[in-house]
């Protein structure tokens, strides 16, 4: 059976111009689509269907591309919930934050908290999915990846590691249907409420160099964090666990 | 003869049959795309195009246009006189005697054909070819034994049958190639393509000395964007590939094929023919692309058709991807093909439709989107490089004399040296000058042969709309690429006449600084001290010798230096491609060598310790080549070191 999977896009900030451009992360998550659902692969975007990024995406060879229409003062989450809900889907592919607007990231955790459905963030790879199951990597620093089992359905962000996004064609992105839905929106007070400002270079952290020989360097650059803090609980009940987390919590000052 | 009627009989079934091929060949070339050609004027320029445009290209090599002048004229001669004589019956002494004339001519021009088919230089075809001169000198001896009789050099009714019988056969066999193979595909297919080739040619401005070299915009929006299929190609530039004599003169200067890379300009246009006509390469009797980094394709697995995507089985799009659009094939073709135009059509299918422009092509491509430069730099530092020069910009100046087009070279250190220099050199002879600072992009040259023909529209438009803001004479330039770009193909997109009118109401001039600066040089508003005894050469840019036809100002500036060039080989028309142009670093097609190594090699070849040259991009090529070798100098530069500056 085919996999029903959206990639959702949004309008990337090239950083250099600040000119509108196809996002790196979302890119990707085009990409991871149409690995694993080749042309049956969905992708949403919210917002404005006239926007020529949209085209962007689109030439990377999809034959349409379904727009929810609302204003840039309306919250996405909720048309998105809405739009979802009513498919039947099994994975929802994002970036990991957006390039522009608030750019909080916090996107899928929403979604998946309205949904019901797990996240998996900052994927690298979807190995393969089988009976009801998705083989997933996750990137972690230093290249390093872990591999988890997920079930279907599952929101997943895509991490820069993923497999980069494939060249846009003009003459494909230029035929592509865009499939307008008008949708009600929540206006999104907290993102209205924002005051938007150029942003200030933060002062560069002066860096002492302790490292005296290439060796040195080359370790400090590719050893594993040497933290001894770290402790496993496997056997520990679930008290104990939590308590443990909790402990973390409030060394680490995350909670008061 | 003993039967009197049957080389009439044999000459008109021959053709007639050659007309019908001619009537199908036509039709191959009308599945094309339509393209207006004024067919009667055409038609009409064709012998002056012949006998001037294409004599003046064949006549580089002596030995073979008086060959062909021979051959080719003692056979159109002949068949006149065949046709008068042997068809009609005019039975006339004079005109007997004419066509023994002609005919004779014309074995002694197959003779020398013949002669150099003995020991072929690895740029000709072989195959069919080598039956060519045969059959001609057959048709000149059998239609002279022929046509001994009617001019009373020898009795009527001559011969028995077994002359008969031969004279039959030689008549069959040498017709056949010349008739009937003229329109069936034989070798003498490129007499009657080509004609009709140079009578309705896409540039007949390259006629009676002009230059065309500007490419031609991309019709943008429809269902398919380039060429995907031979039938996307326009008609006369299917007609174009069939002219095609095989002479190979095009792949004995493509840098790309020398390097080893999978390009051979001549097996590309004859994969166009077998596109056109649709089958296999399997007759194809040339060298092949060179292997590259993968394996060599077998004769015969190439297929194609007209309505077949040319990339998926007849040519590899590494092909398309070697060449640098160093025009030297098209310069040397002398059928007057235009390589160029055909490879950067395809390549606009594979990147505007495909999305597969090898390497770097995807990102720098992206890069020219999002910033108006290939690297990706931030819009707003274009003008880093200005900070210490104090020059002044358009938005404040309003109206100069000369516009400073500084191009992407703004970015690039290396390049930053030869815009300094010149800006000095300008001061010193005080020109009004001024640039456009942040409001300059890209000039479109990379995106468009990348085949992204609509980020180069876009960029041209933009580019045009930033400059009908300001008033300025002249637009002067150092990098070769942007002078074409704005010289011969903003026009296609300048639909409010931003250059055909500058500030003192006349068309913008625009010139390469090395132009520019040569002018200053005569008006005698620079001097310079003599350069001293350095054995140097000068490289010639593509973009600024065949594109531009500016071969003297560079050297007329070096002489005016008292330098005394010692030319290469390849210099002048002839000059060999550094490997920059094109998008060529970018896509980066593996080879046996490097095109830059080649040319250094050629420089070194001089004894030269320095080349000058006029191009940035020649610059960064030719300084890649790993040391020890010659110093590499724009010119704008070795004029700076020389310049002596009045001191107040």
């Amino acid at each position: 059976m085919p996999l029903n999977i959206v990639s959702l896009v949004s309008v990337g900030r090239h950083p250099q111009s600040g000119r509108s451009r196809r996002a790196e992360q979302d890119g990707r998550a085009v990409e991871m689509g149409l690995k694993l659902a080749g042309q049956q692969l969905s992708v949403v975007h919210v917002g404005n269907p006239d926007e020529p990024v949209l085209r962007q995406y689109a030439g990377m060879g999809l034959s349409s591309l379904t727009v929810l229409k609302q204003a840039d003062r309306f919250d996405a989450v909720p048309v998105l919930q809405r739009y979802l809900e009513q498919k039947n889907i099994d994975i929802v592919l994002t970036g990991v934050r957006s390039e522009s607007g608030e750019s909080s990231g916090m996107v899928p955790y929403l979604l998946a908290h309205a949904l019901g459905w797990p996240v998996v963030a900052r994927v690298a790879d979807i190995v393969c999915v089988e009976k009801g199951e998705a083989q997933v990597l996750l990137a972690l620093p230093r290249g390093q990846r872990r591999a988890v089992r997920v079930a279907l359905p599952f929101i997943a962000s895509l991490d820069l590691a993923a497999p980069p996004a494939r060249q846009s064609a003009f003459g494909v992105g230029l035929r592509a249907k865009i499939e307008t839905i008008e949708s009600i929106g929540e206006v999104d007070q907290i993102r209205v409420d924002w005051q938007e400002a150029e942003a200030k270079p933060r002062a560069k952290r002066l860096k002492t160099v302790k490292a005296k020989t290439a060796a040195e360097r080359f370790k400090a650059a590719t050893a594993k964090p040497q933290g001894d803090a770290g402790k496993v609980l496997i056997n520990e009940t679930t008290q104990q666990k939590a308590q443990a987390i909790f402990d973390l919590l409030l060394e680490e000052k995350v909670i008061r | 003869m003993a039967i009197d009627w049957l080389p009439s009989v044999l000459i008109v079934t021959l053709l007639i049959l050659a007309v019908i091929g001619g009537v199908r060949r036509a039709n191959l070339w009308r599945a094309g795309q339509p393209e207006k050609v004024d067919i009667v004027a055409g038609l009409l320029a064709l012998p002056k195009r012949y006998l001037q445009d294409l004599h003046h290209v064949v006549a580089r090599d002596k030995y073979m246009s008086q060959s062909h002048v021979a051959t080719a004229g003692g056979f159109v001669l002949s068949m006149i006189l065949v046709l008068l004589v042997h068809v009609f019956g005019v039975s006339n002494r004079l005109l007997a005697g004419a066509l023994l004339v002609a005919l004779g001519l014309m074995f002694v021009g197959a003779l020398f054909i013949a002669k150099r088919r003995l020991q072929p230089p690895s740029r000709l075809s072989k195959g069919p070819w080598m039956r060519l001169p045969k059959s001609l000198l057959t048709f000149a001896v059998t239609f002279f034994v022929l046509t001994l009789p009617m001019a009373g050099v020898l009795p009527e009714g001559t011969g028995n049958w077994l002359l008969t019988m031969i004279l039959s056969a030689g008549i069959i066999i040498s017709l056949s190639e010349l008739l009937f193979g003229m329109t069936w595909g034989g070798p003498m297919k490129h007499a009657f393509a080509g004609a009709l080739h140079l009578a309705f040619h896409r540039r007949p401005e390259r006629f009676g000395g002009g230059r065309s070299t500007g490419l031609k915009p991309a019709a943008l929006g429809g269902e398919v964007h380039g060429v995907a299929k031979p039938s996307d190609f326009k008609w006369n530039q299917l007609l174009g590939f069939d002219a095609c004599v095989q002479c190979g003169k095009c792949e004995a200067m493509c840098p790309a094929f020398a390097a080893g890379q999978p390009l051979n300009p001549k097996k590309l246009i004859q994969d166009m023919v077998v596109g056109l006509a649709g089958g296999t390469d399997a007759n194809y009797a040339g060298s092949p692309y060179p292997a590259g980094k993968g394996e060599a394709r077998a004769l015969g697995s190439a297929k194609g058709g007209a309505d077949n995507v040319i990339t998926a089985g007849l040519v590899d799009a590494d092909t398309l991807w070697s060449c640098t659009t160093c025009r030297a094939c098209v310069e040397e073709c002398p059928m007057m093909i235009e390589h160029v135009d055909a490879i950067v059509d395809m390549r606009r299918f594979v990147t505007m439709e495909k999305g597969q422009t090898p390497n770097k092509g995807a990102q720098v491509l992206e890069n020219i989107i999002a910033t108006d430069n290939p690297n990706g730099y931030a819009p707003g530092s274009r003008t880093h490089w200005a900070a210490d020069q104090n020059l002044p910009l358009m938005k404040d100046k309003q109206q100069v004399d000369v516009l400073f087009w500084v191009s992407d070279g703004a970015f690039d250190m290396r390049s930053q040296r030869i815009l300094r220099a010149f800006v000095t050199l300008m001061k010193a002879a005080k020109v009004d000058v001024a640039i456009l600072g942040d409001e300059e992009r890209d000039c479109g040259d990379v995106a468009r042969r990348l085949g992204d023909d609509a980020s180069f529209q876009s960029l041209a438009k933009r580019n045009l709309a930033t400059l009908s803001q300001y008033k300025f004479n002249k637009i002067v330039t150092t990098d070769p690429h942007a002078y074409h770009c704005l010289r011969n193909e903003y026009s296609d997109l300048d639909v409010n006449g931003v250059l055909s009118q500058g500030a003192s109401g006349q068309a913008v001039e625009v010139l390469h600084h090395t132009t520019f600066l040569n002018h200053l040089v005569e008006q005698g508003l620079l001097n310079f001290e003599r350069f001293s005894d350095t054995r140097m050469t000068y490289h010639d840019p593509c973009y600024l010798g065949r594109y531009n036809g500016e071969y003297e100002a560079p050297r007329e500036l070096l002489r005016s230096l008292g330098i005394n060039i010692t030319e290469m080989a390849r210099s002048g028309y002839r000059s060999r491609c550094c490997g920059g142009g094109g998008g060529a670093p970018i896509t980066d097609i593996p080879g046996e060598r490097r095109i830059a190594d080649m040319r250094m090699a050629d420089v070194t070849e001089t004894g030269a310790e320095l080349v000058a040259v006029g191009c940035q991009q020649c610059t960064a090529m030719l300084e890649g080549v790993v040391e020890p070798r010659p110093v590499v100098k724009d010119i704008a530069e070795i004029l700076v070191g020389q310049l002596i500056e009045e001191v107040h």
